[in-house]
């Protein structure tokens, strides 16, 4: 790291194009590359401290607070009553804000079932938020189908269109598969943007229906609220789905498969089967996701789901603890709701993301929740025995 | 007339392979020694054609002769770079050496992002006028209209470059110590080299070879912009994956390969799709042979 310093120091170039020296900057950037620098290799010593004394100690974990069944329900079902009451208490706009978190909650959901359950890095998860809005625009637009009828549709859609891309990539390391799945990501945008006789192109469609309730006409606010309650059993179903997911056959078959591939093949997992299953779970959230989201803006266009879209919800699920749905949910709320509260640091919201990315997978890689595998208390076995 | 076309054709795709090469033997080093795609490698290229850009515009006011220039821009972005190469590896990966595969991945991505960001922040996220460095080469005038000095100095540089690097590779010490260690880390440890050195000047050279690269395309194109990194590396990436990655002239064969694929496919098919040629030839390629076209199939051990 010593090494590193002068270069810190001097690699950031605060010239414009037009000369244009800022003296001042660089100064602040060579104290704040000094302070930076010893803190780094403070943080990397304090790492290396833990790790040696983390091996010395046994892996059981503590029983902590939340072990306690009825604790946690009575906590979960208050947060779910709380957000039932919030589009009465707050205004249009809050709502709508918090309509994204919903929505970013059922995306990062969605890929964690592929990134941390499987551990098969993917990268163009926007593609399939993009197949399920445009699948609810297109047949909103050409064919007037409405959204209860497309919703399972885009669903179904985003994931045949996740197993079909999935099925000839997953011989491959999973390198690759991030590399595939980022190039597919881009060709869905690419196509989207060209076609434009079909899609619209770059300006994209407008006046999309949004949802209706058996027939009856809701003023704008009443169809927000609408939309936040859909979102939100919506979000509910698929954290049900996800965590139940966790502990059956298949997801541990995932988790197995995460883990060891080989081994996995010797006890008989298919290894192609389970591995699109999660692909076809994984990107299907997604299209349900896409569906309500053209359903909410009425509008979408290609913009809307770039790389950058896919590295936001990457994020979401890195931070918050890969293969934790409790996680993803506060990676939500990191990630959505704080730039919306914190507007003067909305310049600076991307970088701060990435430098967390870096700094998580260097000094916790297992998120700010990290997933927890289910675990049979021992202890009790053993007093049964004992007993007998 | 279509033979006219075909030449054009082939000659702009040519200029293209050879930055794709030149930005691909980055990629490939680095993967051929530890086995991570950097994601973040584009966005040095990108870094590389920003300092080329500011340096050119400093010299520009000083009154510097147009050769003196171009050359002095490359050289200092070749070592920015190279130092933002190294400082990225120190930062990102050397940290995760032991970790996962998944791991320095996302950390990857993580400084591509970051970098991304970092060029929005200090400079702009509008496209920026590149000047135009290269001089006009009185012998190329008779077909300067398909096949200009700059694309002349392009194939040639990167062809100097991509020359030097074998060499390099082949007969220096580090050279050899470089394939040591991408052969078996282990080994080459118990035999004296030091691997972390060794990685180190990896990315410094895939570093300074993807800086030339940047100023030069920048040059010849004449608009640089915050995200030329990201098109620009995956593109790269795609040619080394072509080429079969961990392997040199597979890399420069990839670059060549995919240069001309695309400028035969955007002549010939349509231009709006001209980037997803370049995709669909990755995953094509990473489907039915994903060891590439200089590559030996590996068989897996346990």
């Amino acid at each position: 790291m010593l090494l590193t310093f002068p270069l810190v120091g001097v690699r950031f170039n605060p010239v414009e194009n037009i000369i244009q020296w800022r003296w001042r900057n660089l100064a602040l950037v060579g104290i704040g590359a000094f302070v930076l620098s010893a803190l780094w290799r403070w943080a990397l010593a304090r790492r290396e401290m833990v790790m040696v004394s983390a091996a010395g100690q046994s892996s059981f974990r503590q029983r902590s607070i939340w072990d306690n069944r009825t604790l946690r329900w009575s906590v979960g079902g208050g947060v779910v009553a709380g957000l039932v009451v919030v589009p009465w208490l707050v205004s249009t706009y809050q709502t709508n804000i918090f309509i994204s978190f919903l929505l970013y909650v059922i995306l990062g959901v969605g890929l964690n079932i592929v990134v941390g359950v499987a551990g098969l890095l993917f990268l163009g998860y926007a593609a399939f938020y993009a197949i399920g809005a445009y699948a609810y625009a297109l047949l909103n637009h050409y064919l007037g189908w409405g959204f209860w009828a497309v919703l399972p549709l885009g669903g179904a859609l985003a994931a045949v269109a996740g197993v079909l891309l999935a099925f000839p990539v997953l011989r491959l390391r999973g390198d690759y598969l991030a590399i595939v799945t980022l190039g597919f990501g881009e060709i869905v945008r690419l196509v989207l943007e060209n076609w434009s006789s079909f899609t619209g192109g770059p300006s994209g469609i407008s006046n999309i229906d949004r949802p209706g309730l058996f027939g009856q006409e809701l003023s704008v606010a009443g169809t927000n609220i609408y939309i936040y309650y859909i979102v939100l059993a919506m979000t509910l179903l698929t954290l049900v789905v996800a965590e139940r997911l966790k502990d059956s056959r298949v997801g541990r078959a995932l988790q197995a498969l995460r883990e060891d591939e080989v081994a996995c093949q010797a006890m008989g997992i298919d290894r192609v089967g389970v591995k699109l299953m999660a692909f076809g779970l994984g990107t299907a959230w997604a299209g349900f996701a896409g569906v309500i989201f053209a359903a909410k803006t009425t509008f979408i266009n290609p913009a809307s789901f770039t790389f950058f879209e896919s590295a936001i919800i990457l994020s979401i699920v890195v931070l918050g603890g890969m293969g934790s749905n409790w996680g993803v949910i506060l990676g939500a709320a990191f990630l959505v709701l704080l730039p919306e509260y914190l507007r003067a640091f909305s310049e600076y919201r991307m970088i701060l993301f990435a430098v967390a990315m870096v700094l998580m997978m260097v000094f916790r890689p297992q998120g700010m929740i990290p997933a927890r595998s289910r675990q049979y208390p021992v202890e009790d076995a053993e007093r049964e025995e004992g007993g007998r | 007339m279509d033979l006219q076309y075909f030449f054009e054709l082939t000659l702009s795709g040519l200029t293209r392979g050879s930055i794709y090469a030149l930005i691909a033997i980055g990629y490939t080093m680095v993967y051929g020694i530890i086995e991570l795609i950097n994601f973040a490698h584009g966005e040095v290229y990108m870094i590389g054609a920003f300092t080329g850009l500011i340096v050119a515009g400093i010299l520009g006011t000083m009154g510097f002769p147009l050769p003196a220039i171009l050359v002095l821009a490359a050289l200092v972005a070749m070592l920015y770079c190279a130092g933002y190469g190294y400082t990225i590896e120190k930062i990102a990966y050397k940290p995760l050496r032991q970790a996962g595969r998944l791991s320095p991945l996302i950390s990857a991505i993580g400084m591509s992002l970051f970098l991304q960001n970092y060029v929005i922040l200090v400079q702009t996220s509008d496209f920026v006028p590149f000047p135009s460095l290269i001089p006009e080469f009185a012998f190329l005038e008779p077909i300067a209209h398909i096949f200009g000095s700059s694309d002349f100095l392009i194939v040639v540089v990167s062809a100097v470059l991509m020359a030097g690097l074998t060499v390099f590779i082949k007969y220096t010490k580090i050279g050899k110590a470089m394939r040591a260690t991408a052969q078996n880390r282990k080994m080459a440890l118990l035999l004296g080299v030091d691997a972390d050195r060794i990685i180190s000047v990896t990315f410094i050279i895939g570093s300074a070879l993807a800086a030339v690269g940047g100023v030069l395309i920048a040059s010849h194109v004449g608009m640089v912009n915050f995200a030329i990194g990201f098109i620009a590396g995956i593109k790269a990436f795609t040619a080394a994956v072509l080429g079969g990655i961990g392997s040199l002239p597979g890399a420069m064969l990839g670059g060549l390969f995919l240069g001309l694929a695309e400028s035969f496919g955007a002549g010939y098919i349509s231009s709006d799709y001209e980037d997803v040629f370049a995709f669909s030839l990755l995953v094509i390629f990473l489907i039915f042979r994903p060891s590439g076209i200089m590559g030996k199939a590996k068989v897996e051990k346990v």
